[in-house]
């Protein structure tokens, strides 16, 4: 008896689907190139990881030929370049989230007081324009800037300084790479923050007043407060890309040089030199692998903990 | 955006103290509109800048010795060619990446359609986990055989997940009726895509395209790894204009390009971006917006 149910369920749900593929086929149609495109150009490299614990040989299989289990990570664990590529990618990092995460949001509660709108307009306009420059432009700028004949330079000359060739010294590498970044996302950054504040519905402002809160008091009690799931939202990404070196690849990779690895090589860079320079290739997927890893532990902690704190979360 | 228009009772000695910030706050934004214009403005006068007041380290905002001929000769040399090479990738590359990012995008949007329940983390996992730059480059060199090709200059970065996921929530916000109301009047599923969702969709179009061009139009990296020299776009022509020749990428600069040929050719390429973008501005805050409130 059960199993002649469970056939009359089955015969029913194969209809159903047939029914809904033959409603839907166009759209199922539409997405077959860019499933495949998915699948070739995001998963198989994804597969292709296994190198790390396949031995590659150039012209090989994509996958690796032989395997050799954890060799590729022993050897990793104790290189030294590795660990100061990993400390360098700490410290650029969790400094610039440092520096940036409160002027961005600063930035956006000083640009939403503003109260002409052309004058705010043309801030916004202003402020955003970094972040669409090609960062071989941005690099350009950097090294113009900064360079011994550059204005910085000028200025310490003209007030009675040495000059100091900032792009060969290491102490002055993070200072270099924050400030530029700084320059280039906090404008952005904001948009997030302005679209949430124009989200706030006026009266709570109104009633704040009414309860006898001078200015400054309704954007601590009032703004701040509905902007909150907005910041921690952000400030997940953020701490998930810590140990993340893939976006600061290019800027690092064009900035750098041998005189400064000691405070500017981050793991991405020296998984490029290991791997695409040097040919290492296995070596150096293990290295992008293990980082690759950690980061997605560190947004899925993240993640759990925003969602324990405040109900908001990516996923 | 101004959340306080409204005119509200204050006390008086609020009001003294809100107008001083209000003075406040615009130097403060004064600063912050000089500090991001004044590298461009500086490129801008170096470039018009004679070399020789350059290497008498006498470049500032205003050029000295002005003149055009660094102008003159970069347009006479090989630029141009890199030019026409990166406005072409750009628009094909835009036109297919608007084209299969809509495509993903709109049955993504749909909850009624069933494998989305497996579609969306599929594509959503990209996002935080994926292939490393080696694995990305073999599949390409070795798996693909794309080397030296326009193909692997475009294609890995043709569809962005990011993106995708701005669009699905505009198509998501599209009224339902709109979109049933078309296929009472006999369209097809693919009809009301075209003819009733697209036109609906300016907005989010318009800021795909700049989003699109302008990854494009920077893009060296792709170019570096893959293309060979006569392939280039302008934008890994100038990296390595920037380097200096004989120099290799990562090891430092040669100075033997002259800062007044360097600036000229940033100022060239930056260009186009800095014309367009003002125009846009309203769509892709618009754009980015909606992503950013969704739900």
């Amino acid at each position: 008896m059960s199993a002649n149910v469970e056939v009359k369920v089955s015969t029913k749900r194969i209809k159903s689907f047939a029914k809904h593929i033959l409603k839907y086929w166009q759209l199922y149609l539409m997405l077959v190139i860019p499933i495949a495109y998915y699948v070739v150009f995001r998963y198989l490299p994804m597969f292709g990881n296994m190198i790390a614990f396949r031995k590659y040989y150039a012209g090989g299989s994509i996958f690796g030929d032989r395997f050799v289990g954890l060799r590729y990570f022993k050897q990793f664990i104790s290189d030294r370049s590795f660990w100061r590529a990993f400390k360098n990618t700490l410290v650029l990092n969790i400094g610039y989230l440092i520096v940036r995460f409160p002027l961005t949001l600063i930035f956006a509660l000083l640009i939403n007081e503003i109260r002409n709108l052309h004058w705010k307009k043309f801030v916004q306009t202003v402020s955003y324009l970094p972040h669409f420059i090609s960062v071989v432009i941005m690099c350009g700028m950097i090294k113009e800037l900064v360079s011994t004949s550059g204005p910085i330079n000028q200025a310490i000359v003209h007030f009675g300084g040495d000059k100091i060739s900032f792009i060969s010294e290491a102490s002055w590498f993070p200072t270099i790479f924050i400030s530029s970044g700084v320059w280039q996302s906090v404008g952005w950054g904001t948009i997030l923050y302005l679209a949430a504040m124009s989200n706030i519905n006026p009266s709570l402002y109104e009633a704040a007043a009414v309860d006898g809160a001078g200015h400054f008091m309704r954007v601590w009690h009032v703004t701040i407060p509905s902007i909150l799931p907005t910041i921690t939202t952000l400030l997940i990404l953020d701490i998930g890309g810590l140990v993340g070196s893939g976006a600061a690849f290019e800027k690092v990779y064009l900035l750098y040089n041998p005189m400064i690895y000691e405070t500017a090589d981050i793991i991405s860079t020296y998984v490029f030199r290991m791997g695409i320079s040097g040919k290492n290739f296995s070596y150096a997927t293990a290295i992008g692998l293990f980082e690759g890893i950690i980061n997605l532990i560190l947004l899925s902690i993240a993640n759990l903990a925003s969602r324990k704190l405040t109900d908001s979360s990516l996923w | 955006m101004a959340t306080n228009t409204k005119k509200v009772p204050l006390k008086v000695k609020e009001n003294t103290g809100y107008r001083i910030f209000l003075v406040i706050n615009f130097l403060i934004m004064l600063f912050v509109v000089l500090v991001t214009l004044y590298p461009f403005v500086y490129l801008v006068s170096q470039s018009f800048t004679s070399e020789k007041a350059i290497i008498r380290g006498e470049a500032g905002i205003i050029p000295k010795g002005f003149n055009i001929d660094t102008y003159k000769y970069v347009l006479r040399g090989e630029f141009l060619h890199y030019y026409r090479n990166t406005i072409v990738y750009t628009l094909i590359g835009t036109i297919l990446s608007l084209v299969f990012s809509s495509l993903l995008a709109y049955p993504m949007a749909k909850s009624e359609l069933k494998f989305n329940r497996v579609l969306t983390p599929f594509i959503i996992f990209t996002m935080y986990f994926g292939g490393t730059l080696i694995s990305n480059y073999i599949l390409i060199v070795n798996g693909l055989k794309l080397k030296n090709t326009v193909a692997a200059f475009i294609l890995p970065m043709m569809i962005s997940t990011y993106y995708v996921i701005l669009m699905k929530s505009f198509f998501q916000s599209i009224p339902k009726d709109l979109e049933e109301a078309g296929e009472i009047d006999g369209l097809s599923k693919f009809g009301v895509f075209i003819r009733i969702c697209l036109p609906l969709s300016k907005p989010i179009l318009a800021t795909m395209t700049l989003f699109y061009s302008v990854m494009y139009w920077n893009n060296w990296y792709q170019a570096f790894l893959y293309l060979n020299k006569k392939q280039w776009p302008v934008a890994y022509y100038l990296q390595t204009i920037i380097r200096g020749v004989g120099a290799k990428e990562g090891d430092g600069d040669a100075t033997s390009v002259s800062a007044n040929i360097k600036s000229c050719a940033m100022v060239l390429t930056v260009l186009p971006i800095i014309c367009v973008y003002p125009i846009i501005q309203k769509y892709y805050v618009q754009g980015m917006m909606l992503g950013g409130v969704k739900e």
